[in-house]
């Protein structure tokens, strides 16, 4: 690690505030920062760190959604959506073991947009919206590709709002070693449609894959996968851990599994 | 009544009240006045030539004190191997230098090129990141094959070629082993690779260079299995400093499965640094670092044939193995795939004919050395491999097939130079079909089958050569060094004893262990008794801690000092008793005379040894302390059966451990929960390496798994609870303990177990042209081999 200086403002104005200086960079639980700073592969001069801001740390029910402040830990969201959205309560409470789960925080992993990441897939197979301190993105347009984000400089993820589906699960393939997705998917039926959200697979990071939206909003059952067409393997992220064909192999299946164990 | 107290007692491990409630004292928890810090600039390529150091930038940097570079050590001695093997055709092996820090070529990554001192860690590391590399990079070799046919690519070019030894053996079986298998009934022929693994011991390495001026003394604190062999290696082959000027301390050393058994270029850098500058130097090695310095284990890659005749019984086994040795000879890395291996090819059978083949290759990669079981597990890996293998290609059931060719007469002279003193393999075997409960796995396979699992039964016969070993024959086996261990007893005025021993222990339990072997001896209580270790200035010069050796060999020599001090005890005794030597007997702690209620206690006994106002003076010496050496006849034999239940799922590949059962003939036991966790953390090691670690690297020699996010170590929910069973007890016909050791037992006898389960699941499902799959069997190679 190098040496760095640490703000930690008690707001999002004083965090803005802070993130003006030259070098400046947000820390928000450093689940991912924070290892890369023990590697010397960074070398930021300045940390602000939004874990200290009380006015992102909140779940709260909005009609048919569930607002989440950006500074919530993934153990909140495991424990106070475990009522209103079960299976985006689930995906939280595996992600990480205890520690990482107190420390790491949704607009932290949102913002950082990790090719592994558990939460990219809810939000995009919702139809979540990232909202930041300046404007709301849909997840669609907000997602650009592995650690690509439409975040500005300087923004910050201040909430995620999640339309709460009727029914919905995640199913994690996990890499062995890190434990971290080796394919994610997330599945959500609404009333009108059905959103399916892959992490871990694509080189282009968290996908929908379409065609079984499609095909399960016609028949929201397994057996309604069998022939729709599979994400290609040209496009899948191959390394040690799992072969391009393999994680596009794993891609139906997990998907599968997560629409027999929606609820 | 098991027993609470003494040998065959679960006494409670004392050492752990400490280790768990944060009270130890390790290595990285000595801190010496005036210390400064070293950080070391690594390689980050595999194979080059180094055209330039520039240090300029860096020594203007606050607080460095000095930086070393291999200029710095020529004159030094290089790190020296233990071991030398002598080849096929009579030629001792190559052996090149190993320089502290790089001389003129870089050989794998992490090599140590420079090392900045600094006043802190911190500016120790800054100033490293300042120190600028100029290295012409060469192509690397990675693979063995490509490595042995090479003659441009060459690891060390002074030897003109990368093959370190090819070694056969027995050299003189060759031919008839070759007949036997062409005159065979039926062959079964298997390639394999026993994976690279990283031991990973939780603690990393440190050192602790310390010189002391007015007394011309060095002291090294490092985290060693064996502080003797580190200070004669380390001062008379490296430093060139005497014993009696050199002190080296291991104090708690979390954790070392061989890794800490060897000398590393580190210890030595900080002890020369301490000199150098008068000040000590430290050194806590990241994870980071431990990825690419700490010696690798395994890395075989191996063809076997197995050939047997019209009845089924094993004619032949010929083995042709690739054993990789990295980029320089580690401590005992040359008698690895040699004396602890091929002595172990003819297993639990008695086949007549076994020729081993290994050739010993120099790769771009960090050495590799012993890891736990060292050797034993490639031989009973690639053979109960093989053997599950020829069961199926003959449709004969697997144990059967074992059971057929168990050796049952003891003693037994292998056709590889060992002879089995002890052993029931059979009875093991029973045990195993019972605490496995073999009679239930159809109706647990059919429950598997309903949830759309396959589920598979592995079993696995294993021995082992242990309680390393007696000195003459390792001495021709290439040894450069004795095997014996030490032990001094030294009772103190009031009874209470210390004893100091050369054994190490480094997490085994030995402060719980030996006193129970001396309280039962004795009959004074346990707590009585103090276990002294990891010292140079207050143990005798023993051997250290390592394949499975202390209870054997280091028990072995307590008992005999201790048997030294019970004799000295039973003169004082019969004077103060005015009785017969003959007469006196020792029980419960106090002396009696036979057939008298005469009696005097141990404390009044060795009280009077050191206030000698009523004492034999003119037969006996004052004081009582005793030093024993102790030096096997023979390696010692545990052997077992273990049987592994897994489900595969046949979606992804998955496979998970569901049970485990492990029956081991340790012969006798002293603290049987001792041994039990023994038997857990091995068999853990074993799944892990069957399923879960693997130690990659590229073609172009980058360590692709260098951390724990692509290294995959076993947790807690990888294992199910283990059941062991250690009835079946042949003791040891040649040790006072009668014991064989059970350290390494798990991990070299649940490998083969996991993978023959894997295999039994695949067929169960119909995936029957699956007849091997490599380790880690991870899920992408499951379902890659479910494809074709």
């Amino acid at each position: 690690m190098y040496a760095f200086e640490i703000e930690r403002p008690k707001s999002v104005d004083e965090a803005l505030a802070a993130l003006g200086a030259e070098e400046a960079q947000p820390i928000s639980g450093g689940q991912t920062l924070i290892p890369t700073l023990k590697q010397r592969l960074a070398m930021p001069s300045k940390l602000v760190s939004l874990s200290g801001i009380d006015e992102l740390r909140y779940l709260r029910r909005e009609g048919d959604a569930l607002m989440i402040g950006g500074g919530a830990t993934h153990g909140m969201v495991a424990r106070e959506a475990a009522t209103d959205f079960p299976g985006l309560a689930k995906l939280a409470g595996k992600i990480g073991d205890p520690a990482v789960r107190n420390r790491g925080t949704i607009g932290g992993s949102i913002a950082n947009n990790d090719p592994s990441a558990c939460y990219p897939s809810a939000a995009m197979a919702c139809g979540a919206t990232i909202v930041t301190n300046s404007r709301e993105i849909a997840a669609d347009e907000y997602f650009q590709g592995m650690f690509m984000t439409a975040l500005e400089e300087g923004e910050i993820v201040t909430g995620v709002r999640f339309p709460i589906p009727q029914a919905s699960a995640y199913m994690k393939f996990e890499q062995i070693a890190s434990r971290f997705p080796l394919v994610g998917v997330f599945v959500a039926r609404f009333a009108d449609r059905v959103g399916v959200g892959v992490t871990g697979a694509s080189n282009n990071g968290v996908l929908r894959w379409r065609e079984a939206e499609e095909a399960l909003a016609a028949n929201f059952s397994p057996d309604a996968l069998a022939d729709v067409t599979a994400p290609r393997a040209s496009d899948m992220i191959a390394d040690l851990h799992g072969t391009a064909e393999y994680r596009a192999h794993l891609i139906p299946v997990m998907t599968k599994r997560a629409v027999a164990a929606a609820e | 009544m098991p027993k609470d107290h003494g040998i065959g007692a679960s006494s409670k491990r004392r050492e752990d009240v400490r280790f768990l409630t944060g009270t130890g004292n390790y290595t990285d928890d000595i801190n010496v006045y005036g210390q400064a810090y070293v950080a070391f600039v690594r390689s980050d390529v595999a194979h080059g030539r180094i055209t330039g150091i520039d240090t300029a930038a860096a020594e203007a940097m606050p607080g460095v004190l000095k930086i070393f570079t291999g200029s710095d050590f020529e004159g030094v001695g290089g790190l020296p191997c233990g071991w030398q093997v002598t080849d096929r055709f009579g030629e001792v092996m190559k052996e090149p230098p190993h320089p502290v820090l790089a001389q003129g070529k870089v050989r794998h990554v992490g090599e140590m090129v420079a090392a900045v001192v600094a006043e802190s860690l911190q500016e120790a590391r800054d100033a490293a990141d300042a120190v600028m590399l100029d290295i012409e990079e060469l192509p690397a070799i990675v693979d063995m094959k490509k490595a042995v046919a090479s003659s441009e690519t060459l690891v060390h070019d002074e030897i003109g070629t990368n093959l370190c030894y090819d070694w056969g053996f027995v050299e003189d079986n060759r031919d008839a082993v070759n007949q036997a298998i062409k005159g065979a009934a039926h062959v079964t022929t298997l390639e394999l690779v026993n994976n690279r693994l990283v031991a990973n011991p939780m603690e990393p390495r440190v050192a602790v260079g310390d010189y002391n001026r007015a007394g011309d003394m060095s002291t090294l604190y490092t985290t060693s299995q064996n502080p003797h062999v580190i200070r004669l290696l380390m001062g008379a082959f490296v430093l060139g400093i005497p014993e009696h000027k050199l002190r080296v301390v291991a104090p708690d050393v979390g954790g070392g499965f061989g890794t800490k058994i060897f000398h590393y270029a580190e210890e030595a850098f900080c002890t020369f640094a301490a000199r150098a500058l008068k000040r000590p130097v430290k050194w806590t090695s990241t994870r980071s670092e431990a990825f690419m310095s700490d010696a690798h284990g395994r890395d075989h890659v191996t063809k076997i044939e197995l050939a047997l005749d019209e009845a089924n019984n094993f004619v032949a086994v010929r083995t042709e193995t690739y054993a990789n040795m990295g980029a320089y000879l580690s401590t005992f890395a040359p008698s690895v795939p040699t004396w602890l291996h091929g002595t172990l090819m003819a297993g639990n059978y008695k086949t007549p004919n076994i020729y081993v083949n290994v050739k010993a290759v120099f790769t771009n990669t960090v050495p590799v050395d012993a890891y736990r079981g060292a050797g034993r597990p490639e031989a009973t890996f690639q053979l109960e491999r093989v053997i599950d293998k020829a069961a199926r290609e003959l449709g004969v059931d697997p144990m059967a097939l074992r059971r057929q060719n168990f050796i049952t007469e003891f003693p037994y002279a292998t056709p590889v130079a060992v002879e089995y003193d002890t052993g029931d393999y059979h009875a093991t075997a029973d045990k195993i079909a019972e605490i496995a409960d073999f009679a239930g796995f159809e109706t647990r396979r059919k429950e598997s089958e309903a949830k759309g699992k396959l589920r598979g039964l592995g079993i696995n016969c294993y021995i082992e050569a242990c309680g390393i070993a007696p000195s003459n024959l390792v001495g021709q086996l290439g040894a450069r060094a004795g095997l014996y261990e030490s032990a001094t007893v030294r009772v103190n005025a009031t009874g209470s004893l210390s004893v100091m021993t050369g054994s190490h222990s480094h997490g085994q339990g030995h402060e719980t262990s030996f006193p129970q072997v001396v309280s039962e001896m004795i009959g004074i209580p346990e707590d009585q008794i103090e276990i002294v270790h990891g010292d140079t200035a207050n143990t005798p010069m023993g051997m250290g801690t390592y394949g499975s050796r202390s209870l054997a060999v280091g028990g072995s020599a307590i008992v005999r000092a201790t048997e030294k001090i019970i004799r000295k005890a039973t003169k004082i005794a019969a004077h103060l008793l005015e009785a017969s030597e003959a007469d006196i007997e020792l029980k419960n702690g106090a002396f009696s005379v036979a057939g008298t209620d005469k009696s005097v206690a141990w404390g009044d006994v060795t009280l009077a040894a050191y206030v000698p106002h009523n004492y034999p003076l003119e037969d006996i010496e004052p004081g009582l302390e005793e030093t024993a050496f102790y030096d096997p006849s023979n390696f010692t034999y545990p052997s077992g059966a273990y049987a592994c239940e897994v489900e595969v799922d046949p979606e992804t590949g998955q496979v998970t451990v569901e049970r485990f059962s492990a029956a081991d003939d340790f012969g006798n036991v002293i603290n049987p929960m001792i041994v039990e966790g023994q038997v857990h953390g091995g068999v853990a090691q074993g799944i892990g390496q069957a399923l879960l670690e693997n130690c990659v690297y590229d073609e172009t020699g980058q360590l692709l798994s260098a951390s724990y996010m692509d290294y995959a170590m076993p947790r807690a929910d990888n294992v199910p609870m283990v059941t062991v069973d250690h009835s079946c007890q042949t003791p040891c016909t040649h040790n006072p303990l009668g014991v064989k050791g059970c350290g390494e037992a798990g991990a070299i006898g649940s490998p083969p177990a996991v993978i023959n389960a894997v295999i039994d699941a695949l067929h169960s499902g119909g995936f029957t042209h699956v007849t091997h799959i490599d380790m880690p069997a991870t899920p992408n190679r499951v379902w890659a081999a479910m494809q074709g």
